[in-house]
């Protein structure tokens, strides 16, 4: 079990009016952003080789070609880029004991009652989730994309093992879709959480409602440090 | 005399008559990645080319035309103990002798089992099914499976969706290759390269119906000859298909270097292409859906003014020298 | 070829044995395949090796190889004891029924009058006894205990099964499978066709395993007839045109002998040409010699060759020794005695025995003009290829002049397929480059050398002074100008013999064929066999009706076959005495009262009464023969011999090594290994994948086949602990190669005389030059020796070792 008040590297109070309580930093925004586009290009890329009706999407790549060429580079890069963002929030997602406590009370969420919900740290049950499936999921992808990559690895494997792959490919991009949608719109319904990826900073009040354990926290470090100034 | 829609022979030079152009648009009746396609605008008679697995003598001329007919560069290879040359199908080798030798336990003789390993055409193609580019592989209603290149972009579904592991994806020009059954050659009348240069008609080509009697014939011959099991593969699992063999061991067609006993596309192909894309994208129509109409519908989670304060207030009482 | 490709399909019985036809004649092979599955004729190999032909055979045997006459006389001696004879036949068209000297007597494996030193044989008493009225003697009750028939009974006595399992390794329940499907075939309505090529000829004793067979064939009564015959798989396109035109030492233009320079002038030469009849009747063609001889001679040198002069026969050399062969001539190029070599369309270096010798020969030469069409190892052999060719080059001062050709595809002209039909073709591509026709380059030459000859004079320039060259374009004879040439033409007005007043041919015209050949220098004819090929009627090669007029595919109007068109030769074998065809449902000829008619052209004078002239109308006697007197070298009736290089001693007589009448040159001898230093019996083939040297610069060829190897046993893998697709080096005394082990179950060690024989098979195709990867060729091993009669190398039997090594450098 790990802290669930536990801070990560960079996260700090600035003065000011309002005090802006940094969440994420420039490298880890830039860091996540490069995640997301790769993912963004990933889906497109790889929904066009999946469903014919969509197929036209390769034009954005500049064809079917280039598109196949693409889509395990990108995922690649998407590979080593989640790792890195990986290595820096695995720690803050460990599963903790006030996990299971919100877990228990994700209807009060949902219904908008937030104040019964017990106070967590800079990740809740709900991010975590997302962490960790995605990082089995993009796990799943690497080892089935691997496989099933014709220009490098076509011959390694036995055909029915490559068959196998590409269903676990697939298999695994339908989850991944259904966890993104559920980051996309926590991020969107959860008002001020995109600040916190694009600016890097959330209000004071952000933070006291949804992560108040890894504000006080963050606060109980900065009025030790005697760095906060209103 | 109506004029013949396809090629009944390989041997023939050039028709002389007239013949009746095909293997156009309109005789396409499945293509890949494409769910409404127009229906064909004629039905042409089915074809198929037959090998003759006890007729055939290993000499490759078959090879030899497909290469030269195709135009293709297959490797000058080493030699490593066998006669396959080269060692497997490749993006310049769309069809290949492979040499089995076979100690029959009932005889106890040695059989030199040489089997023309190549596309089958089948009715029901994996690769068709497999291919997700609009196009990139097409069915024409006389049986032939053909690529497109054009279309093609190099992904290998179709090698998944093959259940008799036959197209190849060139490391060079990144498309998939496989045997056309002469497409081309088929559209102005004439039969196959390789059916043209077998010295022992070991391949023959015509209408599907002729092959099988062909075949039926064969049998006969075999049989006389002690071949008990001798029978014609053209198995149903694929739906049968445009190329067919002679086998003196019908029961077991794996002994022939192993040639699929029942052939099928893959269950998983089946479930990949089927059910769970269904599924999946029904799944991830319906998240979609759902958070929209949460997002429309309901309210969102924004800080509110308390919030603020309190964390305000929280501040200042942390804060050095601040009131507790 | 006595029959042709398309007449196979009319079989029962295919025998191949002493060839490999699916694999070296894949073409012609589909004939076989068309008998099986439209006739259900039967198939049977017989081979050291389960072969491409025997993939699709009813029948595999193996066989050691060398060991084919104690098999086939095996297989005699079991049809007479079993009384499968064709009795009719053999008392008529064959010589069993007529009386040999007393003289002649056979023991032990030698025969009367052999001479060790000179490894010869006194001949004289190998013919029959002359009756008081000039005629052979005969008994045709058969109970002479001279006659043939008796005499071969006795000797095949000894080639039991048993025997011919422990020579060949053949197992004997196999071997009386096999030799029962033969025997069947005695029935006059059944047919059985022998395939054969190198299998046979290259051995020390090649000619006497065809005759061997050729002898069982006559004893079933299979000559002659549809479906039936000895069938010689020639081995290049047109290399049944190269003898038929005499490219051979020892022959002119349509088998006319070479003279000797015993034979001092025409009459001398012609004494022993023109064969008297030896029974009544007979028809004896060969009494027309005259006639074929003088008219080349008028043909070669016009008016200059006149009846004074004998017909200008002092203008043709003489040989001094039997034949100048290529063993003979290499040999002679080593001793220094050669010292230029005109190399037209060879490749000795991969082609001769025992490359080493043949390197050495031709380094010791001035120099050495090759003309091919493509690059061959000989216009290299100078070159160093690492392991490939080892050679000091540096050391060799041959000037070697290259004079690049056109291939068939770029010549017109016409090839003789195996069933002797010239076919003509017509040129596909133009020659690339610096190429030139052949018959451009000859030109050339000879009209070179004649003026040097005619400026400078010579020993004896008549002949090259007075040579025809007639042609349209001196520097170039066209192949249609040389093709009228070789059919002849008219000098004088001929007239038919029977009514003078009628003439059959104007001066300057083309001959209608042979039969209008005369010997008072009226005609030219530049191959008597040819005649007919290009008469009035226009180029008969290049017909191509395809129509099959008798539906037992005779296909008479497809280009034109020798001799006068006739496609299967000793065709009145295949009617009765009384000129009823055998097997009326194969009927190719008949007597109809007055004259023979059928489907194909009769092979005997049109008006010959069937009860009177025989079918062997070239033989004095009218009949095929068992016994065949004085005519080869190593005696009347064929005996096993081992090859030169044998694993077992002659079970027959373990002191004969190898053929007692082959040639062998004293530097040689010492060169041939026993099984105790090298143990394992080699043979050499070809591979369907390529053609000789030439079809490994062709990329498509040499990707199907890219590499050297030689194929052994799953047995002697084993033993050698040689992995599959591993690299060997096999040797033999006179050299060594390496090359990829192709592991088979297809090679099986045979039990012979008492010890297990692994074969190791070492196939052709590859050299240094090409696009083929780098490899050996048989003949680096191969021994110096070939058959006693033709001088065919022995490439098919002789002796190696083999272990594991590293490739090769330069690979």
């Amino acid at each position: 079990m790990s802290d669930p008040a536990a801070i990560e590297q960079g996260d700090e109070i600035l003065p000011g009016n309002p005090p802006r309580v940094v969440r994420y930093r420039g490298a880890t925004r830039l860091n996540h952003w490069i995640t997301a586009a790769c993912m963004v290009l990933l889906l497109l890329s790889g929904v066009a080789m999946f469903w014919p009706p969509l197929f036209f999407l390769t034009a954005l790549f500049g064809g079917g070609q280039t598109a196949r060429f693409l889509h395990p580079w990108i995922g690649v890069t998407l590979v080593i880029s989640f790792a890195v963002l990986a290595r820096q929030f695995w720690r803050g997602n460990l599963w903790n004991r006030t996990d299971l406590d919100w877990t228990a009370h994700m209807g009060d969420l949902v219904a908008g009652r937030e104040e019964k919900m017990p106070e967590v740290g800079k990740f809740n049950a709900g991010q975590k989730f997302i962490f960790w499936s995605m990082a089995l999921l993009i796990l799943a992808m690497l080892a089935s994309g691997v496989v099933i990559w014709e220009e490098y690895f076509g011959g390694m494997t036995s055909i029915p093992i490559q068959r196998e792959a590409l269903l676990v490919h697939w298999l695994g991009a339908s989850l991944i879709m259904l966890v993104l949608i559920l980051h996309i719109y926590a991020a969107i319904w959860v008002r001020g959480s995109f600040d916190a990826m694009i600016r890097g900073w959330v209000s004071p009040g952000w933070a006291w409602r949804h992560h108040r354990l890894w504000f006080r926290r963050l606060a109980a470090r900065s009025a030790d440090r005697g760095d906060a100034r209103v | 005399m109506a004029l013949p829609d396809s090629p009944r022979t390989a041997v023939s030079n050039p028709p002389t008559q007239g013949f009746i152009e095909n293997l156009g648009p309109g005789d396409v009746i499945k293509r890949s990645a494409t769910d409404r396609l127009p229906p064909p605008t004629r039905e042409l008679t089915p074809v198929a080319k037959l090998i003759d697995v006890s007729k055939c003598i290993g000499c490759k001329a078959c090879q030899s035309a497909c290469i030269e007919w195709n135009d293709t560069h297959p490797a000058i290879e080493e030699n490593v103990g066998v006669y396959m040359n080269p060692h497997d199908l490749t993006p310049d080798m769309f069809t290949l002798m492979r040499f089995a030798e076979w100690d029959n336990p009932d005889t106890g003789n040695l059989e030199w089992l040489i089997r023309k390993d190549g596309c089958m055409h089948c009715a029901e193609p994996g690769c068709l099914e497999a291919c997700p580019s609009p196009g990139a592989i097409v069915q024409y209603s006389n049986g032939i499976v053909d690529f497109n290149h054009d279309n093609c972009i190099g992904c290998g579904y179709c090698i998944k969706g093959c259940p008799f592991d036959i197209p190849r994806v060139s490391k060079t020009d990144h498309k998939a290759y496989k045997c056309t059954l002469c497409s081309d050659r088929v559209a102005v009348g004439q039969g196959p390269a390789c059916a043209k240069a077998c010295p022992t008609k070991a391949i023959t080509f015509g209408t599907k119906e002729d092959m099988k009697a062909l075949a039926a014939e064969r049998v006969v011959d075999l049989k006389s000859r002690g071949y008990e099991n001798a029978g014609l593969y053209d198995p149903e699992g694929v739906g049968g298909t445009h190329v067919m063999y002679v086998l003196h061991h019908a029961d077991k067609p794996h002994i022939y270097s192993d040639l699929a006993d029942k052939p099928k596309v893959s269950p998983v192909v089946h479930a990949w292409k089927g059910v769970t894309k269904t599924a999946g994208l029904a799944a991830v129509g319906l998240a979609a859906v759902a958070t929209l109409a949460h997002g429309l519908l309901g309210r969102a989670n924004k800080v509110s003014a308390e919030d603020d304060a309190h964390a305000r207030e929280f501040l200042d009482r942390e804060e050095p020298g601040g009131q507790p | 070829m006595t029959n042709s490709w398309t007449d196979i399909r009319n079989t029962d019985l295919v025998v191949v044995m002493g060839g490999n036809a699916a694999e070296a004649h894949p073409c012609g092979f589909k004939w076989v395949v068309e008998a099986k599955a439209h006739r259900g004729a039967r198939l049977i190999v017989i081979d050291p090796r389960y072969t491409r032909t025997a993939s699709v055979s009813d029948l595999y045997l193996p066989i050691r190889q060398g060991t084919d006459i104690a098999f086939l006389l095996g297989a005699i001696k079991y049809c007479i004891d079993n009384n499968k004879v064709q009795w009719e036949y053999v008392k008529n068209f064959t010589n069993a029924a007529l009386i040999v000297k007393e003289g002649f007597s056979y023991q032990d494996g030698l025969f009367n009058g052999y001479d060790e030193q000179a490894r010869k044989y006194d001949m004289s008493e190998w013919d029959y006894q002359i009756g008081p009225d000039g005629y052979a003697k005969v008994d045709m009750t058969l109970q002479d205990p001279r006659c043939v028939w008796n005499l071969l009974k006795e000797h095949v006595a000894i080639y039991t099964p048993e025997f011919v399992e422990r020579v060949c390794g053949t197992p004997k329940a196999k071997f009386l499978q096999a030799v029962q499907m033969m025997a069947e075939t005695s029935s006059p309505t059944k047919a059985m066709t022998s395939m054969y090529a190198l299998g046979w000829t290259q051995h020390s004793k090649g000619s006497q395993n065809i005759r061997t067979m050729a002898m069982l064939q006559l004893i079933l009564g299979n000559i002659g007839i549809r479906g039936g015959g000895m069938n010689a798989l020639r081995g290049h396109s047109n290399i049944q045109g190269l003898t038929d035109i005499g490219l051979m030492s020892e022959l002119m233009p349509g088998y006319l002998a070479m003279p000797h320079d015993k034979e001092v002038d025409l009459k001398t030469y012609m004494s022993t040409r023109q064969f008297k009849p030896l029974r009544p009747n007979q028809t004896s063609y060969y009494q027309n010699y005259s006639k074929f001889f003088v008219s080349l001679q008028k043909s070669l040198f016009g008016s200059v060759a006149t009846k004074d002069n004998d017909w200008a026969y002092d203008y043709l050399p003489k040989l001094d020794k039997p034949m100048y062969d290529v063993l003979q001539t290499f040999e002679l190029m080593h001793q220094g005695k050669v010292t230029g070599y005109f190399c037209q369309g060879f490749n000795p270096i991969l082609a001769f025995p025992d490359r080493a010798k043949v390197t050495e020969s031709l380094s010791k030469l001035k120099w050495l003009v090759t003309m091919d069409p493509l690059e061959t190892e000989t216009s290299r052999f100078w070159e160093n290829h690492g392991d490939f060719n080892d050679v000091n080059t540096a050391s060799i001062q041959t000037e070697v002049i290259q004079l690049p050709t056109t291939c068939f595809a770029e010549e017109e002209g016409s090839l003789v397929n195996s069933g002797r039909w010239l076919q003509w073709h017509w040129p596909g591509a133009s020659p690339p480059g610096e190429a030139h026709h052949d018959n451009w380059i000859m030109g050339q030459l000879f009209l070179r050398v004649r003026e040097l000859y005619r400026k400078e004079g010579g020993a004896y320039a008549d002949p090259i002074l007075n040579l025809t060259w007639d042609y349209a374009d001196p520097h170039e004879p066209k192949p249609d100008e040389l093709a009228k040439e070789l059919n002849g033409k008219a000098l004088a007005d001929l007239h038919d013999p029977k009514d003078k007043s009628q003439v059959v041919a104007r001066a300057g015209q083309q001959l209608l064929n042979f039969s209008q050949l005369a010997d008072d220098g009226t005609t030219a004819c530049g191959c008597w066999i040819y005649s007919g090929c290009f008469n009035e009627a226009g180029n008969n090669m290049a017909r191509r009706d395809n129509t099959d007029a008798d539906g037992l595919g005779t296909y008479a109007g497809w280009t034109w076959a020798w001799p006068l068109n006739r496609r299967i030769i000793y065709n009145r074998a295949s009617a009765d005495l009384q000129g009823k065809p055998w097997d009326p449902s194969r009927k190719i000829i008949e007597w109809d009262g007055s004259k023979w008619v059928g489907g194909d052209v009769p092979d005997i004078a049109p008006t010959a009464k069937p009860e009177e002239v025989g079918p062997f109308i070239m033989n004095a006697e009218g009949t095929a023969r068992l016994f065949v007197r004085g005519l080869m070298k190593e005696g009347p009736f064929p005996v096993h011999y081992e090859p030169f290089e044998s694993p077992i001693a002659n079970p027959v007589n373990p002191k004969i090594r190898g053929n007692p009448a082959a040639r062998v040159f004293p530097d040689d001898l010492a060169q041939f290994a026993t099984s105790e230093e090298f143990p394992y019996a080699a043979t050499s083939y070809r591979l369907t994948e390529h053609f000789h040297g030439w079809t490994k610069h062709n990329r498509v060829n040499a990707a199907l086949q890219p590499q050297f190897f030689v194929e052994i046993s799953e047995e002697l893998a084993k033993e050698k602990n040689i992995p599959l697709g591993g690299w060997v080096r096999v040797w033999s005394k006179r050299g060594s190669v390496k090359a990829k082990a192709v592991v088979t179950k297809r090679i099986k060690p045979m039990v012979c005389d008492g010890k297990t024989v692994h074969v190791v098979g070492i196939p052709l195709h590859w050299g240094f030059t090409g696009a083929a990867r780098k490899g050996f060729g048989p003949n680096s091993l191969t021994p110096f020796v070939g058959d006693a009669n033709s001088q065919t190398p022995e490439f098919k039997a002789f002796l190696v070792n083999i272990e594991n090594t590293t490739a090769p450098e330069g690979n």
